[in-house]
């Protein structure tokens, strides 16, 4: 049977945090988000970006390879879970390990606390909260089948941090390698014909990033 | 776009304010019992999201996904936290009077001595002053049944002309224009449509802010290989993955949409047999816009002319296109030719009525649609009949048990009520469902108006900016302490189910009505025990209608997913595409309008140098008055700021996340720089959803179209300045109307004379 995984596209994100909120309403951390929606640079550009437990699969987790009391257990079906209670000594090294720093210590229960892909859903065959709410479809739930024939875009499951790689349970959508439209043959034909002043534009400035307006205060 | 944590850094992003030094809500506990789960629609904007609302011991705790046909189980932020508001500790729980005049304080007091007390007020204005001096300003964020018999209420309760809603601030440009180009005013496809088109032009809407849950519809689309071009002053989170962003100064929309169909037609993409077998008046059209060379829009708009050419060709060649325009191009003094810029465009392409194809607006709030058809607009009875009509207002007064003589006619519009508050024409006024002292555009204007009023009565459940300045505050019901039905941007009439009781000694909404209308006398025409008698009520009053809600019930609601209106019999299954074959004309056709470009009521001068345009952030809803008090949504925004691109700010000496004063005509307020450069240089943003020192309605221009009489809240002229900075130059805004023409607010007088193309637009509207 195909796997079920989350596909994180962050050119779809707006920003909008349904799912932080989704992810609140979860009975077992009731008011605390394990997903977290940041910008990447507000002073340059409206994107954003959800950053969740990617899962990883290959090598084990480095969470819980580094877990001293081995309280970061990992399901059959390859989901790392937060970890066990009963074991956690809130030494961090989980924290410090994680290359995409998604686990935090609640100092207050002294307790370590992530995302487990909503193991009460999708063991019950649901999609997790936060994919369930997001209403755009920038974190999406199901398999790598489905995602290909369904959406553009290229997932991708192998990062590499320097000497580090892992393979994750949870893919990554990058942009489609060659763009469907040829926006600056568009251009400059528009171009050609009104001949307005200066450079051509690049694809970027397209949607505006890179040419102002000439303006008079 | 919103505020993030380097902005607010003092802010706590996961740490819920709503419980700090509060008692605990109830799932702490409820989480222990067996739990229902009522299937109903957030509350909150038009797309009327489903989800499922969790009930354990007769209290809301949760909510779940439901998969409905327009939502398939999301939801935003603002659709997760809704529950939150039925056992929030600031409901008001209690009625409220004002004792000892307007200096007194609001006071607990029992229903029988606020209820009695406004009944006689109410009765002894009326008899020395005339019926129509006490008004109800109403809302559409209630379901359809509230709406109606809020329009009821007025019409056979107090007998009073002058009863309108908070969709004159929202969606009456659209609105007039919709039914002046097809007859008809809905938008024509569902949302479910939206994947089967080949290009889509979003004309002034942050379709990602605003109405997140269309965005995965608009996806589809993309995903399926459809292009994107926005027209907007900012780079939004729609416009940043668009195709093509062209950046247009506020007001001068119509200078961009005219070079677009001018550079459609030299191009030679209009669909001739389309124009010339269902339209009538293209030829106009065709001269109209031919002045509007892409250089010339390029002059007026600010909009880069390869740009224009570029969109003109993407649009004009997909062979299925969608034009979705929303409050951008709405809220302005030419709003209503804006909204037919846009069908112009739609119809020159040969694209409205094909599915996927044509023009969609994409109204606001949550019953947007449903609360402008059943009868509460100041020239409109239920089933979007007219008011001046003879056949028309026979037929309500029948369905109504009252002589038609006894119907009153065509009342002042919202944004005139304030005026004749003002003037003291109106003594008294029942607002419901609406915040007028932030939604309402020049505030110290509206609060003189609000404090000349005795009694000013509100029915809230929390205690809005408006309740604060009440004689009476009646407290009301949420929306799932209430059944009923509302109907959403693509006109499918949904069903809210009822989930809890209201707290306290709050009471449903529709049991003050009708108790308010027994005090006065009237207890005869409102007979209802439950809300379904409402709704029963209201299918026979709209049959027939324009909004023919006649064979929509409750069961086919649950059976099908929603209804569309227009559904005349009981075997009909509604009607989700429109215009496939005709348009609502009698003849069939649909209207081209030629448009101008007029400029905004006010502009740029030396001493306010800038455009100044308020939006939406996706946190809120409207006025705040609900969104501001849920711990999540308010610690995200929880104060506005005002977006400056780089370039201004460095001349300005701003920097970032320093406090700056903007100032207008109206007023000034102190509020924080968000230095970016995802808007024009010309331009300046500031979110509305705050309330006192926090509004920018203090600033906002209250001019308005001269036939809808929505306000120009999207462009204004403003200047900016440090706080320690030197003095501004003195002066004053360019405004581009003498006083004698200027769509002013207010400039309505209860029997005045309109001029023609005033009376044309209110036969329509």
């Amino acid at each position: 049977m195909a796997i079920k995984t989350i596909f994180v596209d962050p050119s779809r994100c707006i920003g909008c945090r349904a799912c932080e909120a989704a992810c609140r309403e979860c009975d077992s951390h009731k008011g605390e988000s394990m997903i977290m929606v940041d910008f990447i640079d507000r002073s340059s550009s409206v994107a954003t970006q959800p950053t969740l437990c990617m899962h990883c699969e290959d090598p084990v987790a480095p969470c819980a390879q580094v877990c001293p009391v081995m309280a970061i257990l990992i399901t059959p079906e390859g989901v790392v879970q937060q970890a066990e209670p009963s074991r956690c000594i809130a030494c961090r090294n989980c924290v410090y390990a994680c290359p995409f720093g998604v686990p935090k210590m609640d100092t207050a229960a002294r307790l370590m606390k992530k995302c487990n892909l909503c193991y009460d859903r999708t063991s019950q065959g649901l999609q997790p909260w936060c994919t369930q709410a997001c209403p755009t479809q920038a974190i999406w739930y199901g398999d790598y089948e489905e995602f290909v024939t369904q959406r553009r875009g290229h997932p991708v499951r192998h990062t590499v941090f320097g000497a580090q790689e892992v393979r994750t349970r949870v893919y990554h959508v990058l942009p489609e390698d060659e763009p469907r439209l040829d926006l600056m043959a568009l251009l400059h034909e528009a171009q050609a014909e009104v001949g307005t002043r200066g450079a051509p534009e690049s694809p970027m400035a397209a949607t505006g990033s890179a040419r102002e307006e000439p303006w008079v205060l | 776009m919103s505020v993030n944590k380097d902005f607010f850094q003092t802010r706590d992003f996961n740490y819920d304010f709503q419980s700090v030094g509060r008692p605990p809500t109830a799932w702490r506990e409820a989480s222990q019992l067996p739990e229902t789960l009522v299937p109903t629609h957030c509350a909150f904007c038009g797309v009327q999201c489903g989800m499922y609302l969790r009930v354990a011991d007769g209290q809301v705790v949760g909510v779940e996904p439901r998969d409905f046909p327009h939502n398939r189980g999301s939801l935003c932020p603002k659709g997760v936290v809704a529950y939150q508001q039925v056992n929030h500790p600031d409901r008001l729980t209690y009625p409220l009077i004002r004792r000892g005049g307007k200096q007194g304080r609001l006071e607990r007091t029992t229903w029988d001595e606020a209820l009695d007390y406004v009944v006689e007020r109410w009765k002894a204005i009326q008899a020395q002053f005339g019926k129509d001096a006490v008004a109800v300003y109403s809302g559409s964020s209630m379901t359809n049944e509230k709406c109606y018999l809020m329009g009821k209420f007025a019409r056979v309760g107090l007998g009073t002309r002058h009863v309108d809603y908070n969709g004159r601030l929202c969606m009456s440009s659209a609105a007039a224009a919709y039914a002046k180009a097809f007859g008809l005013d809905r938008a024509p496809l569902p949302m479910t449509d939206i994947p089967l088109t080949s290009c889509l032009l979003i004309v002034g809407s942050n379709v990602a802010e605003c109405f997140p849950v269309v965005m995965q519809w608009l996806w589809q689309a993309r995903d399926r290989g459809a292009s994107l071009i926005v027209l907007d002053p900012r780079e939004t989170a729609t416009a940043r993955t668009a195709d093509l962003w062209l950046p247009v100064r506020p007001g001068t929309d119509i200078a961009v949409l005219n070079a677009l169909l001018r550079q459609i037609i030299h191009d030679g993409l209009v669909d001739e047999a389309y124009v010339r077998e269902r339209t009538i008046g293209w030829e106009a059209v065709r001269e109209a816009v031919e002045p509007y060379t892409p250089q010339e829009a390029e002059r007026i708009a600010g909009v880069p002319a390869e740009r224009i050419v570029a969109a003109a060709r993407l649009y004009g060649r997909a062979p299925r296109s969608l034009i979705m325009h929303a409050r951008g191009i709405e809220h302005s003094t030419h709003g209503v030719d804006n909204c037919l810029a846009c069908i112009n465009l739609a119809l020159a392409r040969g694209q409205v009525g094909k599915p996927g194809g044509g023009t969609m607006m994409i109204t606001g709030q949550g019953n947007g649609q449903g609360g402008r058809e059943v009868g509460q607009k100041a020239n409109q009875l239920p089933g979007y009949r007219h008011i001046d009509v003879p056949e028309e207002r026979q037929y309500i007064a029948q369905v109504w048990g009252i002589p038609e003589s006894e119907l009153p006619p065509e009342g002042a519009a919202a944004t005139e009520m304030v005026g004749l508050m003002a003037m003291g024409e109106i003594k008294s006024c029942l607002v419901v469902c609406s915040n007028l002292m932030v939604s309402l555009p020049d505030i110290a204007t509206v609060q003189r108006a609000l404090e000349r009023l005795d009694p000013l009565v509100v029915i809230d459940f929390f205690m809005s900016e408006t309740a604060e300045l009440a004689d009476v505050v009646l407290p009301g019901s949420v929306w799932c302490e209430d059944e009923g039905t509302t109907t959403n941007l693509e006109g499918r009439v949904v069903k809210i189910n009822r989930a809890a009781e209201p707290p306290g000694e709050a009471r449903r909404d529709v049991d003050i009505i009708c108790d308010l209308a027994r005090r006065l006398g009237r207890g005869q025409f409102f007979p209802y025990r439950t809300t379904r008698e409402i709704w029963e009520e209201l299918r026979v009053a709209s049959k027939g209608g324009t909004a023919d809600y006649f064979g929509i019930t409750w069961e086919k609601i649950d059976a099908q997913g929603g209804v569309f209106w227009p559904c005349p019999s009981e075997d009909h299954p509604g009607t989700p595409r429109l215009f496939a074959e005709r348009f609502a004309y009698p003849d069939g056709k649909a209207r081209f309008h030629p448009v101008v470009y007029t400029p905004p009521a006010e502009e740029p001068s030396e001493a306010y140098p800038f455009r100044l345009t308020t939006g939406r952030v996706v946190y809120h809803y409207l006025s705040g008055n609900q969104t501001r008090r849920l711990g999540f949504l308010n610690s995200q925004a929880p104060e506005p700021w005002v977006e400056i691109h780089p370039r201004a700010a460095a001349r300005l000496g701003i920097v970032n996340d320093a406090l700056v004063r903007v100032r207008t005509a109206r007023g000034s307020m102190t509020l924080k720089a968000l230095v970016v450069p995802t808007i024009r240089p010309d331009t300046l943003f500031i979110p509305f959803h705050y309330g006192h020192e926090h509004a920018v309605n203090q600033l906002t221009n209250p001019a308005v179209d001269p036939s809808v009489k929505i306000p120009e809240y999207k462009v204004c002229a403003a200047a900016i300045e440090r706080l320690d900075g030197p003095p501004s130059p003195a002066g004053a805004p360019t405004a581009r109307f003498t006083p004698e023409t200027a769509p002013q607010m207010f400039p309505y007088v209860a029997g005045e004379r309109r001029s023609p193309s005033e009376v044309e637009a209110k036969q329509f509207s």
